[in-house]
Parts: C-alpha cells; structure tokens; sequence
C-alpha cells in the first residue's frame, strides 16, 4: 500500500495563518514561547510587528488574547495543547469560552506525537474537555489539507474554536483544495459490516486497519470526523444504520472524547452498541512515534486487530 | 427618572466642589451596596465599601466613556478583577446613567443582568468578565496592547484586590506589559489589607493582612512598573493619582491606593467577616444612618426578580 505523506500540520499552521494576515489586519499570533516549535516564526518573519510573545506564562496569555478580540483583533494561539488546554482551563473558560471571545485557540504537538518528550507534554483529554465548554467548536484535522482549510475557515468564524493540531507529518488523506466543511463528517471509505468513526491524524490510520480488514473479508465503513463538536450526528446516526455495527477509534482517551461523543448521540438518536479504540484511562510516556502507535493499539495493524476481536464476539 | 448623575463636563482641575461632588457619588455608591446586598440577602460589603471612592473617581471625572452608548469603540477601558466587588461597579454606573437605580434590586437574581460576579455578555458597559481572581489584568493588558496596534487612543484601568494580587497570573501580566512598555495600562489595587480568611495571626480577629506594609509596593516596582502610592479614600490624592497617570513614561502604571475594607460603616471597618455576610434589618438601618441617608422605615422595595 502506497501513502502519501502530508505536511507537518505546524508548519501549514505557520503559513497559514501567515497569509491570513496578509489579507487581514486583524490577525495577530500570540505565543507562549514555542514559535520556533510550533512554527509560529514562521508568521513572525512575514508579520513582525503582529507577532506577539507572551514568555512562559499561558494563563496571562489566554487572558491577553481575550482582551486583544474585544478591541476587534483576530488572536491565534500557538503553544502545545497540553498547555493551551488543561494549564490556562480556567482563562480559557471565564475569558473565552463563556463571553465567546473571537480567540483562535490553535496549538499544536496534539496527540501522542510530541517530540519523545513524555507525560508532561502528551495530553490525551483534550477533546473531552475543550468539548464541555459552552461556546466552543472543537475541530480535529486529519492532515495538513484539513488543517489549513479549518484554519482558514476558523479565520473568518466569528467566535471561539478550538483547533487540535499535529507536530509530524502524517499520512495524507485529502487531496489538497479538499473543501473544509464545518460540521460535517465525512465516508472516507465505503463497507457493509462495521462502521468506524476516528478523527484527527487517526483516520488515516483507520484507513489502513481498513485495508487490512478487507483482506480478511471485512468490509468497513470510515466516517472521518473533522468537527467533533458540533458533531454531524445525522452522519453518525447514517453510518451506524448502514452496517449495527460501530467502532470508534482515537488518538486520546475514550473517556469523554470521541467514542464519548459519538455513544452519547448514539444513546439519544439511535441506540447502538458502540466500541470505543483508544487511550483507556492509562498513563502516557515517551517513546517514538510508532513505539506509542503500537502500546496503545493505534496503528493500522493494531486496530485491525481489535477490530477482529470485537467482531468475533 | 432614573435619578443618574451627569459626569464632570469641565476640563479644568478638581476644585472644591468637584471633590465634593465626587465624595457624595461615592457616598452614593455606599448607599445604594448597602440597600442592594440586604435586599437580595446576599453578596459582598467589605471590598465593594473600599472601593467605593476610587470607583466614584472613575466613572466621574478619570474615564472617557458613554453611558448612553456603552459599546463606543474609543472609550476607555475599565475592569474590575476583583470581580466580587461588583455591587460596587453596578452602583456606579447605575447613578452615571447605565441603567435605571432601580435595577440594582434585582443583583444576584436569576436573570439579572447584574451578575453576582461581572458577565459581560448580560449587562452592555461591562468590559470584561470576571471573578475569577487574577485574569483581569491579563485581559486589560490585551486591550492596552490592542489599543496600540489598532492605532487608538484608549486606556485601560484594571482594579485588583490586595488579596487578589496572590494570584500568579497577576505577575506574569506584570512582566509581560513592562516588556510592552503599555504605559496606557493603569492598574488600581484596592489595598485595604483583609481578604475574606487570611492567616492566622496577630492582626484584627485573629488574622494577618494579605500583604507586609510596604510589600505591595516594593513588588510593583520590581516588576517595573511607576507606582503611585496613595490613599484610595481621599479624593484629592485619587484624581492626583489619575492625573499624573496620564503622563506616560513607557512604563505600566500601579496606584496602590490604602484603603479600609468596610469604609463609610464603622462596625464593619476592618472586620474580615464582613467579607460577604447578609446583613440583618437593624444592622442595615444603622449601616444607613452612619451613612447619612434617611431609613423610611420600610424595606427596600420589592421589584420582579
């Protein structure tokens, strides 16, 4: 099987918010002194003048881009998410989410590619929170086509977003000028016997264990969720009609994220058994990329092997 | 009638009558704590009390803002970080024409837009949400910054408690405008040295100040900000403060001004119980006697709430 790589999704976030500025005065980067990390410097070179360093101090700096959008400016955060998420909760709640402050909150290093730098800097429950706070779209891009399209479209959004971004390059899995659709999921594969939802870099990875399903006689079917919050539950409640069978697979914990979203508009609209792939209330640490895939069962051949479990039963 | 007051329309100096004008708004602004916090048996006395006259300042004479026109893009900017004084905020901009008096006996009720704690999104003329100690800073820093790269002339005033400034937040806003050299950035703190517990020791009721005297402004100046060093009751020395605040120097401003918690009710001044407690009837007829406004031995109105 051939993959076509993507960009890094940090540098598409560099460049893209980069030109975003160009054609908008009001977008200013705001960083927490990583921008040579999560390619920031990138905007800095392009815009010096609205890049704006706030030091190693994330609480002052959700707060600052909260005050920077009421005066009419387009903030765009760039720190990692574990500290743009669970160390700034509060300033992200109070400041932004409830009042709908317009603060783009865009980190990248999400999931568990992080640079082997272990449990400090690996946050897995991202999603569950940033998707409990009122106001606040949460939007988990597969690859670097998807990032920068959502980017773009977060650009325009008057209003909060949350925006999960990668640090590594991961496979492509929409072809560049690929349309971003806010709240809406997309089939990215076609099947009859399971259903499988994931998100993020994961769906591309769900992609292959399809593969290697259909060697086996699985037909699976792949919704790809870009916009957890809201979800497309008319996509979810479709997909799960088509094969009774639903499996959701994710880079972060089951609890309250993904599988969580998808088992709760199951349980209102359409009662169905759901399966949920991913970090299962376990500690996180370091190690290569593919190293993590395989311990918490996230590459392609793992979950195909779980996949097969599940059916079995 | 809503029985607001008009702001000061002459550009000279503070003479006599200005101060006093000023001193009976803050006197005002008591009255109208008082009468809110026992009509909806709940709230806070103490800080709202001390800030009673730097509020009265600066919504009078010091800020550019539009009662009638609460969202005018180049007002001033003020915030209340110590967000649990907001009766006081309320009060304030009610008697400047913000909304009818009468809406303040609706504080702290369920669909109120005067909010137990400030909510922007509910009442028009508040700049920031907050209530959560420590965050205002961070967002009149934002505004201060934003004034600047939107070309404005704008300042933005931040009013922190003393307790408050245990927060870290607060000093990581600290270093972070001295770096941006927002000298239109004027932060108040509300020294009037109780927090609502506080340490045990040797102090009134048992407890330690929040702060060593001398401490408060020792740590603004190391951050590197021009502090003015004041006492946040005396009316002169507030709009002295404002006044000398508008010449900037490149650096971020801090006005620590002294105060007592409870001010303008003595048998509340300088107990820390008197933090947020209800107030009972005679206790609230002779809170209004000390504070020279007439008890028509009735309660307070009941409104829809």
């Amino acid at each position: 099987m051939t993959v076509m790589m993507g960009r890094p999704q940090r540098e598409v976030f560099g460049e893209t918010v980069a030109a975003l500025a160009d054609d908008d005065r009001r977008v200013v980067v705001v960083d927490g002194d990583v921008g040579s990390s999560t390619r920031a410097d990138i905007f800095e070179k392009a815009h010096p003048d609205r890049y704006l360093q706030m030091g190693i101090a994330e609480q002052n700096m959700l707060g600052v881009a909260a005050g920077l959008a009421t005066m009419g400016l387009v903030p765009f955060i760039s720190t990692f998410v574990a500290f743009a998420v669970v160390r700034p909760l509060d300033q992200v709640r109070v400041l932004i989410a409830q009042p709908s402050a317009n603060v783009k909150i865009t980190p990248s290093y999400g999931g568990l590619f992080t640079g082997q730098t272990g449990m400090s800097h690996i946050i897995v429950d991202d999603i569950a929170i940033m998707r409990s706070l009122p106001n606040m779209p949460v939007i988990v891009p597969a690859d670097d086509t998807e990032a920068a399209a959502a980017l773009r479209w977060a650009g325009a959004h008057e209003g909060p977003v949350y925006i999960r971004l990668g640090r590594d390059a991961t496979p492509r899995v929409f072809d560049p000028g690929h349309p971003f659709r806010f709240g809406r999921a997309e089939v990215v594969r076609e099947g009859s016997d399971v259903t499988l939802v994931s998100t993020g870099a994961q769906t591309a990875r769900t992609l292959e264990a399809a593969v290697l399903l259909a060697a086996d006689g699985v037909s699976a079917h792949v919704l790809h969720i870009g916009t957890v919050k809201p979800l497309d539950v008319e996509a979810v409640v479709a997909a799960a009609e088509r094969t009774g069978r639903v499996i959701t697979v994710e880079e972060g914990t089951v609890i309250g994220g993904l599988g969580g979203a998808v088992a709760e508009a199951l349980g209102e609209h359409r009662p169905t058994r759901v399966h949920r792939i991913g970090l299962r209330d376990v500690d996180v640490q370091s190690g290569p990329n593919d190293a993590l895939l395989d311990i918490y069962g996230l590459s392609g051949i793992r979950v195909a092997e779980q996949v097969r479990s599940i059916l079995a039963f | 009638m809503n029985g607001a007051v008009g702001a000061s329309d002459t550009a000279a100096g503070p003479d006599g009558s200005e101060l006093d004008r000023l001193r009976e708004i803050a006197r005002r602004i008591r009255v109208e704590v008082i009468r809110s916090v026992h009509h909806a048996r709940a709230g806070h006395l103490g800080g709202p009390l001390s800030a009673a006259d730097l509020l009265a300042a600066l919504y009078f004479h010091e800020l550019r803002v539009r009662a009638e026109e609460p969202r005018w893009e180049d007002r001033d900017r003020f915030i209340l970080s110590k967000g649990h004084s907001s009766i006081a905020l309320y009060a304030a901009m009610a008697l400047r024409g913000y909304f009818p008096i009468e809406e303040l006996l609706t504080f702290d009720g369920a669909h109120s837009r005067l909010q137990g704690h400030p909510d922007m999104t509910r009442l028009p003329g508040l700049d920031m949400s907050t209530g959560s100690l420590g965050m205002g800073i961070s967002a009149g820093m934002g505004m201060a910054l934003g004034a600047r790269l939107t070309a404005r002339d704008v300042r933005v005033y931040v009013m922190l408690g003393d307790g408050e400034c245990q927060e870290g937040e607060v000093w990581e806003a600290a270093m972070a405008a001295t770096r941006y050299r927002l000298d239109n950035l004027v932060v108040i703190v509300d020294h009037n040295r109780l927090q609502q517990y506080g340490w045990p020791g040797e102090g009134p009721d048992g407890r330690t100040p929040p702060q060593a005297p001398g401490e408060l402004v020792a740590k603004w100046q190391a951050f590197g900000w021009r502090v003015l060093h004041i006492d946040g009751h005396d009316m002169a020395s507030i709009l002295d403060a404002f006044a000398r605040a508008r010449a900037g120097d490149g650096r971020p401003i801090a006005i620590v001004a002294d105060t007592v918690k409870g001010k303008g009710v003595p048998f509340m001044e300088g107990r820390f119980f008197w933090h947020t407690r209800p107030i009972k009837p005679e206790e609230y007829e002779q809170a209004m006697r000390e504070l020279g406004e007439p008890v028509l031995g009735a309660p307070a109105p009941e409104v829809t709430r």
